[in-house]
């Protein structure tokens, strides 16, 4: 059993160096490079020493997986295959989680749904498997157009849960996302998500780190539970205790264990705070209007930002970033001047506005809004046309748009 | 900083994660005692003195040094039985000192039997039935040892150690973290140094029964 620490500086088989990881997202340094989304999946996941990488195909998320088979081939990645569904893909993944290897996959919408019953399993088996969500429309009829809605399915997991503004993000947080959650106080699973398309079909300019530098091997020896052998298999763990026991013990050791899974969820926040440099971005928080949002929503809001200024309103702006740990303080102390709030979101049911309202005092405050979904996009017009039409001021319409 | 203080129970019919609450653990170098973190030397002398007050001081092995998986778990158990001879030699007549092992962490209820051994499902009944008032966790893995403490924490009134190798475990009363042999030894020294200065609570012991 190697020690992390004693591999820093030594080469992997590609000739990669294994570099402390915070020297390598912090000092190396970085090379701008145009590149969509989707093959900025494909430059992180070169980067991170990953073990496993299971794909299934849905769209907007089959290009990253297809690239990544390509990482596959070239030799970056130890095992690359395709499950049978999105189902068989997420148990996959724990197998391989379950064995000692650092797992990665990518669904999205009705995928990410397909596999449900697998998250809870893998919180509570303490499984840090990274699966990137490039998030879709999930109901009939078939949408394959950006929508967020799938990450309200995700927030009670028991998985940490942060969510990309741009491709950049998505560089750093990939691998990032591996430092927090496989500590062994957190040691959960991390559903990365963006906005499909937007984030994954678009090009951006990212800075890369050097392709030569590479993260630290995980070890699964400072896992907070076994490792999977013949004297301690999953199933034993599945089967013995809670199932098929009905008795005080049981239900309370289950009760236990659902909250040690929580727990590992706020012990992320301080891991999660050191390389994100916060769980949120705040700015202007002396203002009386404040816009909070998360995903690509941020950067529409920061673009009404602009369009305000020219007309004279003043208006601040948090971006959140990760929704599991929740940002609770940090949103009601960025929002403690605010006298109105608005959460643009890509999504029928407006959660992150629910969220919000559950955080803060006052929650009348918040303006629940401006939403979009199914695809449509958010044009900056509509947040300032929200937003001024709640202080009273004239606004136009965007109600004919496109007729 | 969180106001809940980790304290010996019966605290609730299924008492909060002492995370959920606020509770942070140490970094390196530091340790918590009752979620308050304190220097490293701090705890070494709280952790010493509530073994020598205990009336049943225990130690808790757990699978991560009972088996000589590789030669740093060899001795480590080396030391844990050095600490537990320490306890011995420094504890006063009615004191008595064990050395309870928790093998794996398989469900045994109803079939374990609690004189000999301790399980992370249910870990009340090893303190029940051998009236254990002052126990330290080591080697046992982080989430397993979690669950235990928070059940114990739930329905008795031991007084919890944790000697994590990791990073801590705000569930226990007293934890230190990145646990070493040195450091097991460095308790060994702190608990003979501190012999007969402390009074054991031989008369007002709960013996962790639950009230």
């Amino acid at each position: 059993m190697a020690d992390i620490h004693s591999v820093i500086g030594t080469k992997n088989k590609k000739g990669q160096t294994y570099t402390d990881t915070w020297k390598l997202m912090n000092e190396a340094p970085r090379t701008p490079s145009f590149y969509t989304g989707s093959e900025v999946i494909k430059e992180a996941l070169r980067r991170a020493s990953c073990d496993v990488m299971i794909a299934y195909p849905i769209t907007p998320q089959s290009e990253a997986a297809a690239l990544i088979g390509e990482l596959f081939a070239e030799g970056y990645i130890g095992d690359y295959f395709r499950g049978e569904s999105e189902f068989a893909v997420m148990s996959q993944c724990a197998g391989a989680a379950f064995g000692g290897a650092r797992v990665f996959t990518t669904t999205a919408g009705p995928g990410t749904m397909r596999a449900m019953e697998n998250f809870p399993m893998w919180s509570g088996a303490r499984l840090p498997i990274q699966m990137i969500v490039t998030c879709r429309g999930i109901n009939s009829p078939l949408s394959i157009q950006p929508d967020t809605l799938e990450i309200a399915y995700l927030l009670n997991t028991g998985m940490l849960v942060w969510h990309a503004e741009t491709a950049q993000d998505f560089f750093d947080w990939i691998l990032k996302g591996y430092m927090v959650s496989e500590e062994p106080d957190v040691h959960l699973p991390l559903a990365l998500c963006c906005d499909g398309f937007f984030v994954t079909h678009t090009k951006d300019v990212v800075n890369l780190t050097p392709a030569d530098m590479c993260l630290p091997p995980y070890d699964p020896y400072r896992s907070p539970v076994p490792c999977m052998d013949m004297e301690c298999p999953p199933v034993r763990m599945m089967r013995d205790p809670f199932v098929m026991k009905s008795n005080y013990i049981s239900y309370a050791t289950h009760a236990s264990w659902q909250q040690e899974i929580w727990a590992a969820v706020e012990r992320s926040r301080k891991h999660s705070i050191h390389w994100l440099n916060g769980l949120i971005d705040a700015e202007n928080t002396d203002a009386e209007i404040m816009i909070v949002a998360s995903g690509t929503a941020v950067s529409q809001g920061r673009e009404a930002i602009r369009l305000l200024e020219d007309e004279g309103v003043r208006c601040g702006l948090v971006k959140v970033k990760t929704l599991r740990p929740w940002p609770e303080e940090e949103i009601r102390e960025a929002t403690k001047n605010a006298k109105h709030i608005f959460v643009p979101e890509f999504n029928v049911t407006g959660w992150l506005a629910k969220e919000i309202k559950a955080t803060i005092p006052n929650p009348e405050r918040v303006h629940a809004g401006p939403r979009v979904c199914g695809g449509m996009t958010m044009p900056p017009e509509i947040i300032v046309s929200e937003i001024k039409t709640a202080l009273g001021m004239k606004t136009f319409s965007l109600a004919g748009r496109g007729s | 900083m969180s106001d809940y203080r980790v304290l010996p129970g019966p605290e609730h019919f299924l008492p909060p994660a002492a995370a959920s609450m606020g509770i942070c653990l140490p970094n390196p170098g530091e340790a918590h005692i009752n979620g308050v973190i304190a220097p490293e030397e701090k705890a070494y002398e709280e952790a010493a003195r509530q073994f020598l007050m205990a009336k049943v001081p225990t130690i808790f092995p757990g699978p991560l040094v009972l088996w000589a998986w590789n030669e740093k778990a060899a001795k480590k158990a080396t030391a844990v039985r050095h600490l537990f001879n320490t306890l011995i030699e420094c504890v006063q007549p009615g004191q008595k000192p064990m050395l309870i092992p928790m093998p794996d962490y398989r469900p045994k209820y109803p079939k374990i039997n609690p004189e000999v051994e301790i399980n992370p499902n249910h870990p009340n009944l090893t303190i029940w039935h051998n009236r254990i008032d002052c126990c330290m966790f080591i080697g046992v893995h982080c989430h397993q040892a979690n669950l235990s403490l928070k059940i114990i924490r739930g329905g008795t009134s031991c007084y919890t150690i944790a000697m994590c190798a990791q990073a801590g475990h705000e569930d226990a009363m007293l934890s230190f973290r990145d646990a070493s042999v040195e450091k097991i030894m460095k308790l060994a020294d702190t608990v003979k140094r501190l012999k007969g200065t402390v009074q054991p609570r031989l008369a007002s012991a709960k013996n962790g029964v639950s009230s």
